[in-house]
Parts: structure tokens; sequence; C-alpha cells
């Protein structure tokens, strides 16, 4: 028998379709359609200035908007050889790291939904609304903040930034311990979980599984510790790996890594120098406004940047970054005119969604949903 | 790392690769498409490199750039070692005409989804994929998205079940007779009651 699971159905996460061949229960084959959700961001990309692709970024994944911003500037600051101030580093390491337990707090929200444990989704996502308050103070926007730019940052943080990420920090710990209390050790969440949609490390390394995907096969890779970025050589913190790669270990490390997250944000909090909050590149890094206000040259500098941009040299750079769903990459090729000639995004939804066959077929059609859920995809990234 | 890797593409390759680029730290070989199956098994076999990742594949079209003549389409495969931490990447020029290159399926599951979004919106054909069929746009969308001369505009994308509708026909005359032009920057704008 043939059934269509989605693309409107809420487990699917969004507007993905998986045909499945069923025996009875049994998943025989899956296949998973994709594009209803392709909007051409890569295509976009290639007719907007430098500056102006930034804002199309956060519209890929949208649980983890500044992931995708700091994926972009890094490679563009890669291909111009900005160095940015160590202040910078340390914001843009504490809100990517907020922005990774955002992201996680929807995932076991929606994933716990999928598999019957609904009050989960209420508890989430009264504690994603605290990193939401950090977001709309930093850029004035609860989803699409669009805060960090090339060279630095949009603005100055917030003069309340410290203790809005303190009421996150004060929160967090109990919270996690309430979600373990109520999922970890309950027979119904384990039952549906363990031994389910499991995937072995050789098999997750050949199919490009990242992120906890990958780390809950017990393989690890974790490009913050492998090719460390943006000043994450300074933090301490453990890569939890797993060792079944089934959707209950992808569960217990992406707690886990909640738990890593705030350890990082607290040592960023504490450890936040002093300076600038955006390099001075002239000609290439916006200036700061009040020198646009006094100034002439950064006036005339603030003009030609909006109207005519930067010219990067020809060649290409390739940027990875550990998004919460895996390893994102922005290939971004220079022809050596004011826009990139291609941007290309690694979308790691999309990889980690190719390898859903090979984890669901011979297992059950509810298992479907259960590691679905488990991989963690978000539709417009996977489409872009 | 580097001097491992341009090691081993000397020794078993030689005659493969067309040129060694190295950009920003990173390195890029260019190599004949021929070779490109015996490469990439040799680099997932070879036991010190072990480049067991594909992570990912992506192409350029060069259309006008002024080394097109080199091969317009550019297919990209970005590999990586977990072992070394390293990741580098192999380069094939295409031809405009026909483009056409060996799938790496047989070796990486993961090229699977990459290829099939590439033929997609690139256009470039991969020998002995097992299901090379579109991924993300609509089966019925003609064209070719990411190639430079598929334009970016307001127009109405074709697909096959509008080609022969009438409002492209008449959009074109609209464009041609200059209608939004006579003096309104679009109809119902304020400067229009100025003429």
């Amino acid at each position: 028998m043939n059934i269509n699971l989605g693309p409107q159905h809420p487990a699917t996460h969004g507007v993905l379709r998986v045909e499945l061949e069923l025996d009875g229960e049994t998943v025989i084959k899956a296949t998973p359609h994709i594009g209803y959700l392709h909007t051409g961001i890569e295509k976009t990309a290639e007719s907007k200035l430098y500056y102006k692709v930034i804002p199309t970024t956060d519209r890929m994944d949208y649980l983890a908007p500044m992931s995708n911003n700091l994926g972009y500037c890094l490679a563009v600051e890669k291909l111009m050889e900005i160095e940015v101030p160590p202040k910078v580093k340390f914001a843009r390491v504490l809100l990517t790291e907020l922005t990774r337990i955002k992201s996680h707090l929807v995932w076991i929200g929606t994933h716990a939904l999928d598999i019957g444990a609904m009050s989960m989704m209420l508890y989430a996502f009264r504690e994603r609304e605290l990193i939401i308050d950090v977001y709309e103070a930093c850029g004035g926007q609860r989803m699409m903040s669009t805060y960090f730019r090339i060279g630095g940052l949009a603005d100055e943080l917030p003069p309340d930034f410290n203790e809005k990420v303190e009421k996150v920090l004060k929160r967090m710990p109990d919270a996690l311990v309430d979600y373990e209390r109520l999922l970890t050790d309950n027979r119904i969440f384990r039952n549906r979980t363990i031994d389910v949609g499991k995937i072995s490390a050789d098999d997750a390394i050949n199919y490009g599984l990242t992120g906890p995907s990958l780390r809950g096969s017990g393989v690890n890779y974790d490009v913050r510790k492998a090719n460390p970025y943006s000043g994450y050589e300074q933090f301490e913190f453990d890569i939890p790996l797993g060792a079944n790669g089934d959707v209950y270990d992808r569960y217990i490390i992406r707690l886990e890594e909640m738990r890593q997250s705030l350890r990082i944000i607290r040592q960023a909090l504490d450890g936040m120098p002093e300076g600038p909050f955006r390099a001075r590149v002239p000609g290439v890094v916006l200036p700061p406004k009040e020198d646009v206000m006094f100034k002439m040259e950064s006036l005339i500098f603030h003009f030609k940047i909006i109207t005519e941009g930067f010219k990067p040299p020809k060649g290409a750079v390739y940027q990875a970054i550990e998004a919460p769903k895996g390893e994102l990459g922005y290939y971004i090729s220079s022809d050596g005119t004011n826009k990139p000639h291609r941007m290309r995004v690694r979308p790691p939804s999309f990889v980690n969604l190719s390898a859903l066959p090979k984890m669901v077929e011979g297992g059950l059609v509810a298992d479907v949903i259960a590691a679905i859920g488990s991989i963690d995809i978000v539709l417009g990234e996977v489409d872009r | 790392m580097e001097e491992k890797l341009k090691e081993f593409f000397e020794k078993n390759f030689s005659g493969a690769v067309l040129r060694v680029d190295e950009f920003r730290g990173q390195l890029s070989f260019y190599i004949r498409k021929e070779f490109l199956l015996d490469i990439c098994k040799a680099l997932f076999d070879d036991q010190d490199l072990e480049f067991r990742f594909l992570s990912d594949i992506c192409s350029l079209d060069w259309l006008n750039a002024p080394d097109e003549d080199e091969g317009r389409f550019e297919v990209i495969y970005n590999l990586y070692s977990l072992k070394h931490k390293f990741r580098f990447f192999i380069k094939v020029r295409l031809p405009a005409d026909n483009p056409e290159i060996d799938s790496l399926t047989s070796i990486w599951c993961a090229a699977d989804w990459l290829e099939r979004e590439v033929f997609d919106l690139m256009g470039i054909t991969f020998d002995g994929h097992p299901n090379l069929v579109k991924i993300l746009t609509p089966d019925d969308l003609e064209g070719f998205p990411l190639r430079k001369d598929f334009s970016l505009t307001y127009e109405m994308p074709r697909f096959s079940h509008n080609k022969n509708e009438n409002r492209f026909k008449e959009r074109n005359r609209r464009t041609e007779n200059h209608e939004y032009q006579s003096g309104a920057a679009a109809p119902g704008h304020p400067r229009g009651f100025a003429r």
C-alpha cells in the first residue's frame, strides 16, 4: 500500500511530503519529496550587494537566524580578509549559542508533541520567549533579527543585554531538569524512541550527516572543535556523543548540548571584552553612525558602501559553522564585482533529510514521525 | 596536510591535475573530468588520508567570464577528512553544450541528493546516477534557474502548462508600448497627475 505523509501535516515540520510504500505497518520504501518552499535564495543573492544578502540568509533556517547570519558574515570576512574586534567575536559566540538553545527548544517541543507528549510544546515555548526577548533588544525583531554585519554587529549591544541574558541563564538549568523529568525516563517516550531510526556511524558519515544526528551515532565531529571559527578555541565546552545512533541518543545529545551552550554563554558573558562593535576597514565595513553624522569621510564611505558596495578579489571561499542542525557552509564565489557571482549554501537539513529513508525503512509508520522529528529539519532551509 | 595531498596527486594522478589553486588558505585542485571517479575512490580508500566525508557538491556558471573557454560550468566537490580535520576542493570545468560528469553515488550516498540538486538548478547531467530527477523546482518548470542566462526578473516564470497563454504575449506588448513610462512611475502614482 502506498500512502502520503504530508505535505500539510504538522508532524512533517513544514511542507515535507514522504511517499511511503507499506506492507501492513512496515515501511518498505520511503521517498521524501521536497521543494514546496523553494524560493531561490541562492539565485536572489547573485543580484544583491554583499551587504544586502544578509537579510535573505535569515529566512532559510528561520529558527536559527543568527547562525545563518554568522556563517555568511564569516565567509565574506574571509573573502575580504577582515579581522573583527574581540568583543564582536564574543558577542557573536554568545548570540549564536543562544540561537542554538532557541532552535533546540523548538525541536524538543515539536518532537515531543509529535510522539505524544503534548505539554512539552508549551514549556519549551515559554523558555524560548526569554531568548526572543534578547533578540528583540538586539535587533529590534523577535525572529528575523539580521543583527550581524560584515565586520561586526549592526549596533552596540543594548544596555539591558546582560540582564536579559542572565535571565536565560538563571531559568534554563531548572527548565532542562524539568524536561528531563518529563521525558528521559518516561516509559512511553523511551518506547517510542529507543532503537528507532537507527543509523550506524559509517552510514552516517557516508550520508553526510552532521550535527547532533551525526554525533548521535558516536562520530566526534563538531565544527566548533574541529575547525574553530569566531574565537571558539577560547571557550571550554564538551561535545556530547551518543553510541546507538537512535532517536533517543539524538534527544540526549541535544539536551546536553543546551547545557554546554549555557556554559559557553556564561564564559562569554563574563569575559566580554570592551571595544568597538565593528571593525574599522574604510570602504568595506560600515562606519559607526556617530562618525557618519559628524565626519565627512565617514559619510562618503557610508554612502559608497550602501550604493556601490565593495569589490572583493576574484576567488572563492568556503566557511563552515556549526549551526544547531549541523554543518552550515557558505561557498561564496566572487568574480571581482560588487555582487556575489554565486552563493552556495550547504544546508545541514537538506543533507540530513536525505538519510531519512535509510533510517526508517524496515521500521513502522509511527517511527517515521519520530525519525523526522529527531533529525530536526527546517523546510525553509531544505528548500531555500 | 597540504604537502601530503599534493604528493598524493603527483604520485597517483599526475596527468589528471590541470592546476592547483590556493586562495585564503583553501586548497583546490582543478582536474580533468575523466579522472574524477578514480580520484575520489582513491581518496576514500587511502588509509592515511581518509577523505570519507563528502560535504557538498555545488556548481558555478561562468557565462561571459574571461575564462569561459576553459569550460562554462564548474562543479565543485567539497571533501573533508574527519581524521585530519582538513577540507579541500576538487573542481572540474565542463563545456557549455551537454555538460556531463560521472556520478559519485557509488562512493557516497550523500552525493545522491546533492547531485540531483545540481542537475535540477544548473542542468548538469551525472552519469550513472540511479535516480536523476528534479528535486527542488516543479516538474514543469523549464530552464535551469541558477544559470546566468536564466534572468531574475518580475516576469511570470514559464511552465509547460502556461507556455501558450496570452498573458506572456500581452505582457511583452505592454512593455513594448511603454505603458508604464508615460509620465507615471506606475498607474496610480501621484506623479502621474503632473503631466
